[in-house]
């Protein structure tokens, strides 16, 4: 690294001054918490009691038969607390705040994953909690609302711009800048400036750093490619880490191709060539932006990858040809998914669905002796408004208006 | 030509406490800016920011906010602005300066974006989001153009940081009354006195103070501490609430 929190030409703190000291005093912590054996065993510790890790690496036999190719493996991280691999960075988080002393945490959410996850940290520790969430995000992910609600955080729907993730992230900078003293803002993702990117990989380097000792231990050697799903880049970033220094094994990071690459309807920076190198959010990166500068407008029928910017670690990772991006479609994302539950009783998120896609496509080009590895980097049942409309399941929808017309009757 | 220091403090010989306004280009129209700016310089404004609108305005509260989404939503383009700014650097004697977040001038070209605006007569620049850390090549190119690279001096700021800022900045200091974002009221109290000493203390460029100011009570209040008083959000609320013809009266009585 030339300079510190810099990859590449990628990251940066481009902050306000009135966060100068803030990010000082984090960035010293962090520091400070990376040298501590102790806080990393702490930081197992509670991810072993509180949450389910190390999570399993489950093999899908029934679709690696299908494909008749590579064994498929899936790294499970819908079996952590609160059902996504949030968890991992929003605890590690967690200890870092108690260290500091700040007794409020506020995060933006996309799909909501991260602000289930951030709400029920807070409850653990007995922090006040905000949750920014775009207001399309707050009717796309009811369910996850109510449950923030219920643990005690207050959700505030965002409702400028796009009302999605980069403006939730802006909400929150807003809600730091003036509350910094008692306040903690717990970052999603490996974006955001310094220290984020690097202090949000090393939570989920966990993932990583469990697969690899576990696809060892079953399959008796590294898998060929490993594959996850990229909006921010937080869990791909984690399983990553893992096999990084083996270069044989491929890394293939999935972003979300909305209604197709050449649609203006998607959210892929890295697979796609509408991205171009931008500075917002006070972190240089690719962004999807127009000639101006101006972000546009993503979509993704996954929201939490429904996002203008990607790490800036994947940024020069992709730019060093060490990741690989592709990018999966809405329909082709609700086809793996039904494959996957009808195969092997899973049900991935639709934002970890998008890595099964890409997985699904390239198995059969591999041979039986080889491995894959899917992170499933949280779990569907969240989903179910989105999926079951999707499907357009009439007995669901069925459901849904008696119940409505009982709520109506009172 | 004098640098911006130059010219303030000549304007600081004749007047006790300078204003500095500002506004968002393209909202609610170009045409409203041209009338606002007109008003503004007739009723002896001293120096005028313009934003550049950005999708992304994080130092910003809702009032600003709403300012650049709805003049990129209506099409403003930042070469439009640029034109405009040329337009009224033009017409008006007294300084410009532009208000803007980095990825603006990162995506047009940084030296590109310094030339055009050192070309059309732009005195100096305001980016919340580019701390010197960030800015090497932004500072190299705005100084040697003897531009300013107006830098922020927060509440949060220790003396020792204020100096480093002070060290890379000209022109004069913007100095940030309070914690949170654009458009919130401040309350002037002690520890605002005991900040505005430490920002005495870090530098010998002038001091703008900015973030709530709203009224002649407000800017006789910084008279003797400051040497501007910026006015930001309170011009935008008189033009949505009262139309463009608002803003010279209120001008007017501010000083």
């Amino acid at each position: 690294m030339i300079k510190k929190g810099y990859y590449g030409h990628w990251g940066g703190a481009f902050i306000p001054e009135i966060l100068h000291e803030t990010f000082k005093e984090l960035t010293s912590y962090f520091e400070e918490v990376k040298e501590d054996n102790s806080f990393w065993e702490e930081y197992l510790q509670i991810m072993s009691s509180y949450s389910c890790r190390p999570t399993p690496l489950t093999y899908a036999e029934n679709l690696s038969n299908r494909f008749g190719g590579g064994r498929i493996y899936i790294k499970r991280e819908d079996l952590n607390h609160t059902g996504a691999h949030k968890a991992n960075n929003v605890m590690g988080q967690g200890l870092l705040v108690k260290r500091m002393g700040k007794k409020r945490v506020i995060a933006e959410t996309g799909a909501g994953q991260h602000g289930v996850a951030t709400a029920t940290m807070a409850a653990k520790f007995g922090f006040d909690c905000t949750i920014y969430m775009g207001e399309e995000d707050v009717q796309r992910q009811r369910p996850n609302v109510f449950w923030m609600e219920k643990m005690g955080a207050t959700v505030v729907p965002v409702t400028d711009g796009s009302r999605t993730l980069k403006d939730a992230i802006n909400e929150a900078f807003r809600d730091w800048v003036t509350n910094m003293d008692s306040t903690h803002y717990v970052l999603g993702t490996v974006c955001g400036p310094h220290p984020f990117p690097e202090m949000v990989a090393w939570f989920q380097s966990i993932i990583g750093l469990e697969a690899r000792e576990q696809i060892l231990k079953s399959f008796g050697r590294l898998p060929a490619r490993v594959y996850a799903c990229v909006g921010g880049g937080s869990n791909a970033m984690g399983i990553f880490q893992g096999f990084l220094q083996d270069e044989q094994v491929a890394l293939v990071g999935v972003e979300a191709g909305g209604k197709g690459l050449t649609s203006r309807e998607h959210a892929a920076r890295l697979a796609g060539s509408d991205a171009s190198p931008g500075v917002a959010q006070g972190y240089k990166t690719m962004f999807l932006q127009d000639f101006d500068g101006q972000m546009l407008d993503t979509h993704s029928v996954a929201a939490g990858l429904d996002y203008i910017g990607v790490s800036p670690i994947l940024s020069d990772l992709w730019e060093k040809g060490r990741v690989r991006f592709t990018a999966a479609t809405d329909t082709e994302v609700m086809e793996a998914l039904e494959l996957t539950m009808r195969n092997e009783g899973i049900i991935p998120a639709l934002e970890s669905a998008h890595g099964f896609v890409q997985a699904f496509k390239e198995a059969a080009d591999l041979d039986s002796d080889e491995a894959i590895i899917i992170n499933m980097s949280g779990r569907g049942d969240k989903d179910i408004f989105t999926i079951a409309n999707a499907y357009g399941d009439p007995s669901w929808k069925e459901f849904i208006i008696e119940r409505a017309e009982q709520y109506r009757k009172g | 030509m004098p640098t911006l220091e130059n010219k303030l403090r000549e304007t600081l010989s004749q007047k006790q406490i300078l204003l500095m306004t500002h506004l968002v280009l393209g909202y609610p129209s170009f045409e409203v800016n041209r009338e606002v700016i007109r008003q503004m310089v007739e009723n002896g404004v001293d120096l005028i920011e313009l934003q550049i609108p950005f999708s992304e305005p994080v130092a910003d509260g809702p009032m600003i906010l709403k300012a650049n989404q709805q003049s990129i939503a209506q099409g403003a383009k930042v070469e439009e602005c640029l034109k405009f700014a040329e337009e009224v650097t033009a017409q008006f004697h007294i300084p410009f300066l532009f208000m803007t977040y980095y990825n603006i001038l990162f995506k047009y070209g940084l030296e590109e974006f310094i030339s055009r605006a050192y070309n059309i007569n732009i005195k100096g620049f305001i980016i919340p989001d580019l701390p010197p850390e960030e800015g090497k090549e932004y500072l190299e190119q705005v100084k040697k153009r003897d531009l300013a690279p107006i830098q922020i001096f927060a509440p949060t700021s220790t003396l020792e940081r204020m100096q480093l800022l002070a060290g890379n900045g000209a022109g004069f200091i913007y100095c940030v009354a309070r914690r949170g974002v654009t458009g919130k009221k401040t309350d002037f109290g002690q520890d605002f006195d005991e900040y505005i000493r430490r920002c005495r203390n870090a530098t010998s460029l002038p001091l703008a103070v900015g973030f709530g100011i709203r009224s002649k009570k407000d800017v006789d209040f910084l008279t003797g501490k400051a040497d501007i008083a910026v006015i930001g959000t309170e011009t935008i609320r008189l033009v949505d609430e009262r139309g463009p013809q608002a803003v010279g009266p209120f001008i007017g009585g501010l000083r």
